[in-house]
């Protein structure tokens, strides 16, 4: 019998997050490239087309949402990488924290964009 | 008890040549989800001129260069749609968006695959799941490249 072999902790909400977030993802990730490349073109993206889709609170709302699920989803994939190339003690707490403080600035950064696309600063 | 297999480890990855499709699949996810995430932040950085445009920063470009300014010779356009034009006239970038597309699309049915993996369903078909998802993949892919470099080759 092998060992358990997982880079998640047993029974972590990270584990069951992960998955929530993929579930999401799939079906939103779909929908934003169909989007933005089929329904509308990205070549014939403008600033007033853009502003126009998120003066929509659900289309900005999912947007957001996005935003924040891809960038968990993502940037705990990458930690979970590392921690299964073998990342321990010191490191592995620095970069936790180093990715927490990026994820952190992507999203506040995303809403700020967000929110300038919308008109809402 | 449920039955496992030792394989031994994946990260080594200098035994490439031994492995099965399942550890193909978790490698190939493992690869697009770097990419994904790294395009993430690219992503927004660029979207990021949307604070500019929002403020009424604008540039002068040439209409005829960018495929979202309509008109002709030297117009002024706000900072967010001169970006995007700007990016969206090089070939370069419309085969990266071919390429981003091919590794979001694998992402997307590799982790329905891993979700169900997950759930228990399918457990004995999940080799044939990964060959399905690099073909499918490729399908929609190829059949994607002509919306995609509309305007600089198609």
């Amino acid at each position: 019998m092998a060992e358990r072999y997982s880079s998640f902790a047993p029974g972590g909400t990270a584990w069951l997050l992960q998955r929530i977030t993929a579930a999401f993802l799939v079906v939103v990730l779909a929908f934003h490239f169909f989007q933005l490349h089929f329904v509308n073109h990205a070549a014939e993206v403008t600033f007033l087309g853009t502003r126009a889709r998120m003066e929509n609170l659900g289309y900005f709302l999912v947007m957001v949402l996005f935003l924040i699920a891809g960038t968990f989803h993502g940037v705990n994939g990458v930690y979970n990488a590392l921690v299964n190339q073998g990342l321990s003690g010191t490191p592995k707490k620095v970069v936790l924290a180093v990715l927490t403080i990026a994820s952190v600035a992507l999203i506040v950064q995303g809403i700020w964009v967000a929110l300038a696309m919308a008109g809402m600063i | 008890m449920s039955q496992s297999y030792n394989r031994g480890l994946i990260e080594d990855y200098g035994r490439w040549k031994e492995f099965s499709a399942g550890m193909w699949a978790w490698i190939f996810h493992k690869f697009t989800g770097w990419m994904l995430i790294g395009y993430l932040f690219t992503h927004i950085a660029v979207l990021s001129t949307a604070i500019g445009a929002a403020q009424g920063e604008t540039v002068e470009v040439f209409a005829e260069d960018l495929p979202n300014v309509e008109g002709t010779g030297l117009t002024e356009v706000d900072i967010y749609t001169a970006t995007l034009g700007g990016l969206e006239g090089l070939f370069i970038v419309r085969l990266l968006e071919v390429g981003l597309l091919a590794v979001a699309v694998f992402h997307i049915l590799n982790g329905l695959r891993l979700l169900m993996v997950d759930l228990g369903i399918g457990l004995e078909a999940q080799d044939k799941s990964f060959y399905a998802s690099l073909i499918l993949t490729g399908v929609i892919t190829v059949a994607s490249v002509p919306t995609f470099l509309r305007g600089v080759g198609f």
